[in-house]
């Protein structure tokens, strides 16, 4: 028998089970639904927080304040407030693989316009804040180096500053109270929307950092520095020469270190290893219910192949083949899975759909996922099919038309 | 007349752990091409254990079997097949069809395990002129559960007669049939008897048996009798009969 026939005669033997083979299919179809709508999540998650990492800027270096290492006495970052403008500095000048460098206060604090009043973070940030964050403007200018030198009463705004403070006019060259002092609008920043962790990042004022230590936080300290390496080969090499330098200046050494470097690689590293252990976790959870999904056909074919013993009785005496029942019943295994992994496709992809509409997950639904699980789940059809198949084909014909 | 069958001295032995069942102790036989035989004898005589051996189901334990010139036993499991497929044409006592499957792919069946390929519409051709054979034409999208005992045996001869078989082979066909309906059926054979096929059915109706050509008797495993029906039956008279008959019961009540 050639393979059109067997397609034939497996479908039709499907077709007069309809009502069980659709049952049996619904093991797969919910195991490929559940398998590509958790990737998609975790993937979503995933390539989120890429993004999120990507928009750190390009080559980015962040000194904090306070050891991430350090055990013991352990002084959580930011907390000791250890960094200085002069170590700022010293990182601008004397490292030559540095481009540009950022000192970087925040706060929190009441902003004021328009009579509008709202609450957001403050951040005190150097000229070429966002050109290491490869953060473009909206509208206006950032402000210069003469303003952070002067101590200038002037910022830039989110998109949520906006909204809130400015619902009728352009911000530009209008005013800002930043706990009562009035600073200057000079730009607006274009929107980036929420984080991962649902953070509004468009909700902040930049102001130069100098201003935000005089004039907002009173505080003579830094949060953190932002340093930008030359080219990606040499972060490695900045690093270390960060470090070096910060050691000096403070005289630590790796036990008694008082600030932590980290490199945007290392970030995006430990920020999508979460995301990446949770997309294998949920895979495999869906994967199992794959499996369980694979025991549902083999179970049915088992019985299938015992109820049809009459059948298989009649088709050996009249001329199959072992090979040609055998290969039925795999096919009949095969078409019913691979059946249920397209459907499976489907609603996962709408499972997907839905939740990112809904609950405003972000999921990303990826072709390879896609066609791995439809291989996969030919494949569970293959080997779930593969025993009572064999069952089948060994049969002897007398005996099995004598089956009653 | 060429022989199709032809069996020398074959023995067959159940081999069943303690007890050692001797169903068949030397038969020899030889059917020629146009043969009409029943097989009789009492319950557990042998007649099946004859039949699936004739029917290449079941190899002989002793004996030589020749098949059309060929020897049977020197073939393989899946040789066997390809002979059933292509020279023989089973008829079961309980119809055997496939259920919740119409008559017409019922009787495609065969052709579906035939070594050259068949194209679909050639296949339901030759499955439709079958049925038409048989008297079932309309019948052909009907299922096993819409059709009466003698119906199905009709599709059940269709299929069997499908691939062109040399021999029709029919264990008690009208074991599950009320009288006049097996009558029906032995005119289908009859009709296919006279365009030469060769049928061996078994039965253990003296009155069915008299609608063949040849009797064959068996008895503990050995033919004991094997003569030509004298005063043979034919279906088409014997249902007129009948017919006449239950009109005579109907004017006298
Ligand atoms: N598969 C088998 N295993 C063991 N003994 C069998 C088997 N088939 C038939 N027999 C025995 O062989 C003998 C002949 O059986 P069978 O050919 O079916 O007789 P019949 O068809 O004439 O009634 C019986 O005694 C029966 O019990
Ligand atoms: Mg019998």
């Amino acid at each position: 028998m050639h393979l059109g026939s067997t397609f034939t005669v497996s479908l039709r033997a499907l077709r007069r089970n309809a009502m069980r083979s659709v049952l049996t299919a619904l093991g797969i179809i919910i195991g490929v639904a559940a398998v590509i709508a958790m990737v998609s999540i975790g993937n979503g998650a995933k390539s989120m927080v890429e993004s999120q990492i990507a928009a750190l800027g390009e080559n980015v270096l962040l000194i904090f304040s306070g050891s991430l290492t350090q055990g013991g006495a352990r002084t959580g970052a930011f907390g000791a407030g250890t960094l200085t403008v002069e170590d700022a500095d010293a990182i601008s000048h004397q490292l030559t693989n540095i481009i540009a460098v950022s000192p970087e206060v925040r706060t929190g604090a009441q902003v004021l316009a328009n009579g509008l009043n709202w609450s957001t973070q403050v951040l005190g940030e150097g000229a070429d804040y966002l050109g290491i964050r490869q953060w473009p403007l909206a509208e206006g200018n950032m402000f210069t180096d003469s303003d952070v030198r002067s101590v200038g009463k002037v910022c830039i705004i989110g998109q949520t500053i906006v909204n809130q403070l400015y619902p009728d006019s352009s911000p530009i060259g209008q005013t800002l109270r930043i706990r009562n002092q009035p600073f200057k609008v000079v730009g607006v920043l274009s929107a980036k929307g929420l984080s991962v962790q649902g953070q509004d990042q468009d909700d902040l004022v930049i102001v130069p950092y100098t201003s935000a230590m005089k004039r907002v936080t009173k505080q003579t300290m830094l949060r953190s520095i932002n340093a930008q390496a030359a080219s990606a080969d040499g972060i490695a090499t900045a690093q270390n020469d960060i470090v070096e330098l910060l050691r000096q200046r403070h005289r630590t050494t790796e036990q008694t270190d008082d600030f932590t470097v980290r490199n945007q690689e290392e970030i995006a590293i430990a920020a999508t290893a979460t995301s990446k252990t949770m997309t294998l976790l949920l895979g495999a959870i869906a994967g199992v219910s794959l499996i369980v999904g694979g025991i549902g056909i083999m179970n049915i074919m088992l019985v299938s192949v015992t109820e049809r013993t009459r059948e298989i009785g009649i088709r050996l005496a009249v001329g199959a083949h072992g090979s040609e029942i055998q290969l039925q019943f795999l096919t009949e295994a095969v078409v019913l899975s691979a059946f249920g992994g397209m459907l499976g496709i489907l609603l996962g992809i709408g499972t997907s759909e839905l939740l990112s509409r809904v609950n405003h997950w972000p999921t990303l639904v990826s072709p390879v996922v896609v066609v791995s699980a439809f291989l996969g789940s030919a494949g569970v059809g293959v080997i779930s099919g593969f025993y009572p198949a064999r069952k089948a084909s060994l049969l002897d014909p007398i005996d099995a038309l004598r089956y009653e | 007349m060429p022989a199709v069958v032809q069996l020398e001295d074959i023995h067959k032995t159940y081999d069943s752990g303690e007890v050692q069942v001797h169903a068949v102790r030397g038969v020899s036989l030889t059917l020629n091409s146009g043969d009409f035989m029943a097989i009789m004898g009492a319950s557990g005589s042998g007649k099946s254990t004859l039949m699936n051996t004739l029917g290449c189901l079941d190899r002989p334990t002793r004996g030589r079997y020749l098949l059309d010139g060929v020897d049977v036993s020197g073939l393989d499991r899946n040789e066997l097949a390809d002979l059933r497929n292509e020279k023989l044409g089973f008829v079961f006592q309980g119809f055997n069809l496939l259920s919740r499957t119409t008559a017409l792919e019922n009787v495609e069946l065969p052709m579906l395990y035939g070594r050259q390929r068949a194209s679909g519409r050639d296949l339901q051709t030759r499955a439709e002129h079958c049925l038409q054979i048989v008297g079932l034409a309309d019948r052909a999208d009907h299922f096993p559960s819409q059709l009466s005992g003698g119906q199905q045996q009709r599709v059940a001869i269709a299929r069997a007669l499908v691939n062109n078989p040399q021999v029709l082979l029919a264990d008690e066909p009208t074991g599950n049939l009320d009288s006049k309906t097996a009558v029906e059926v032995m005119g289908v054979f009859q009709k296919l008897n006279d365009q030469g096929i060769t049928i061996v059915m078994v039965t253990h109706e003296l009155d069915i048996a008299r609608f063949c050509k040849r009797n064959l008797i068996m008895r503990d495993g050995r033919v004991v009798s094997d003569i030509t029906v004298a005063d043979r039956l034919f279906a088409d008279a014997e249902l007129q009969r009948l017919r006449d008959a239950e009109a005579a019961a109907k004017l006298t009540d």
